[in-house]
């Protein structure tokens, strides 16, 4: 009896080291299976851009106004900071390469993991609840391919976009911070810019990086919505756990591809 | 019963883990024919479903249809099995995203290149024969219980299956869509000849309508006849489940392992 209640601890950290293993087995398999019935998702394309609407255009204002709001905090603290060694002038570069090559992609995976991965995930498992998807497989309708397969890549297609888009308002709000409102050289801002802002290097790989997020955000929401316990509770956690899984697998990601990249 | 049998259960068992769902069944649906499958609540009634739709497969046993064995067929054969068939869900299923007139369009354009005329065309001759021709627009939050009940059926028929199969058609149903439903499952059987499995507790509605009724208890088959037969019945069984009375051969109290005064630290007192 004390033995058991020694042990207790030891064995619930071997059981959830084997549950984590064995969920990241079968989500391995799911995006195979994904992968293997995407045919439809390209062939009837509306079907993957109306989950581009979805996923990717509502996610606009926030990816937006979130995208500004960043830029302009980097303006100001860049400013700061900058200008305590006297190089105020290298704005425009401090602000284009933490949006670039970190912030950006990091911070938009974010926001569309809570935004868009949610939704996906409850949107799927209320059809799973709902039987819904079960009635699509009587019908002989394959649901991975007709309602997974769009969405995954719907969210592979908007991710690189969004981060995208994220820099570009970002980068504006640094440029309103620091030329506008401060009072800093326009030309110096942007011509430093362009000098230390390499294509391939930063930009390039910053793309990458939201690519890769794309996939790990869409994978995980569409497989908990899939994976979903078909009740109101089970289809509650699964949501949370999308948001949760997708921040930390964004975080540790970011880290690896940094280590590789830079 | 009949010679030209559809569907066939043979010898069939299905379980999860040690529990037994159902027990050694043998059945035969005939062509044209519709049946109804009784039973109280757990009985397996939606399991012998799932089944013939081939979602799961029987453990012993063979389910035929057209003398097919469902459960040996690949993934794709499931799928052109499944497209000679009409299931109409226990809610009905329906699409809560896409209004009416794209969900009983679903399975059409899933399934067929035709043009969206004609795709227009066939929906509404399937909603007209629901009687609900004139809802396209509508989303089914939009819908009663009973009116959402007959868009899926209206879907559940869009490409004239050869059978259909009923999962509680009339539960959750005020009296009135419960015979509306009832009269549409009787017409379309009858006009499009299909062979129909419906399961349900609704005893006396469903007496009126089908062709013959099977009663699963404790997952074997009790009891089985005409509607006739089964009214004229002297067995116990039928009898309290036709007559929906508490207490009988099912026994209303759960066989409790300790006596009622031992439950309540009685017992020796």
């Amino acid at each position: 009896m004390m033995l058991d209640n020694l042990l207790a601890p030891l064995r619930k950290l071997g059981h959830s080291t084997i549950n984590a293993v064995w969920k990241l087995g079968v989500m391995s398999r799911f995006l195979l299976a994904i992968i293997a019935h995407s045919g439809q998702s390209l062939l009837r394309f509306q079907l993957t851009i109306r989950e581009v609407y979805f996923a990717g255009v509502l996610s606009l204002i926030i990816i937006v106004v979130s995208g500004l709001f960043v830029g302009m905090v980097l303006g100001l603290q860049g400013y700061n900071t900058l200008s305590r060694f006297g190089s105020a002038d290298a704005l425009g570069a401090l602000v284009a390469l933490s949006l670039l090559r970190e912030l950006g992609p990091v911070l938009a995976a974010l926001l569309f993991a809570s935004r868009s991965g949610s939704a996906m995930t409850a949107e799927i498992g209320l059809m799973k609840a709902t039987e819904q998807l079960e009635a699509m497989s009587v019908m002989a309708v394959d649901p991975i391919a007709r309602v997974v397969a769009p969405r995954f890549w719907a969210g592979v297609i908007s991710m690189p976009i969004l981060a995208a888009l994220f820099n570009v308002m970002g980068i504006f709000g640094g440029y309103l911070v620091g030329v506008v409102m401060i009072g800093l050289d326009e030309g110096t801002f942007w011509s430093q810019m362009q000098n230390n802002v390499d294509l391939h290097f930063d930009v390039i790989n910053g793309l990458i990086k939201s690519l890769f997020f794309g996939i790990a955000v869409t994978l995980i929401a569409v497989f908990e919505g899939f994976d979903a316990t078909p009740t109101a509770a089970g289809v509650s956690s699964a949501t949370t756990r999308t948001v949760v899984t997708s921040a930390l697998v964004i975080l540790a990601l970011d880290f690896v591809l940094t280590a590789f990249m830079f | 019963m009949q010679n030209d049998s559809f569907i066939e259960f043979n010898r069939v068992s299905f379980g999860y883990g040690d529990r037994l769902i159902l027990q050694d069944i043998s059945l035969k649906i005939g062509r044209g024919q519709l049946v109804a499958i009784m039973g109280g609540s757990g009985s397996g009634k939606t399991t012998l479903l799932r089944l013939i739709a081939g979602q799961i497969r029987a453990q012993q046993g063979q389910v035929l249809v057209d003398g097919r064995d469902v459960g040996r067929m690949n993934q794709r054969e499931l799928y052109q099995h499944r497209r000679r068939m009409g299931m109409l869900f226990q809610f009905g299923a329906l699409f809560t995203d896409l209004p009416v007139f794209d969900n009983v369009a679903f399975p059409i354009r899933e399934h067929t290149s035709l043009s969206p005329e004609m795709v227009r065309d066939l929906v509404l001759m399937k909603l007209h024969a629901v009687g609900l021709r004139g809802t396209e627009a509508l989303m089914p939050a939009e819908l009663s219980g009973g009116m959402s009940r007959r868009v899926a059926l209206a879907r559940a028929i869009a490409l004239d299956p050869q059978i259909m199969l009923y999962d509680e058609p009339f539960t959750g149903l005020d009296p009135i869509s419960l015979a509306t439903i009832a009269l549409l499952i009787k017409k379309l059987s009858d006009a499009l000849g299909t062979s129909a499995v419906m399961v349900t507790h609704d005893v006396h509605k469903s007496l009126e309508i089908v062709d013959y009724v099977y009663f699963i208890a404790g997952g074997k088959i009790a009891a089985a006849g005409t509607p006739d037969e089964v009214r004229a019945s002297d067995s116990p069984w039928v009898h309290q489940f036709v007559h929906g009375e508490a207490d009988g051969p099912v026994h209303f109290a759960y066989p409790a392992q300790q006596s009622l005064a031992g439950s309540f630290g009685l017992e020796g007192a």
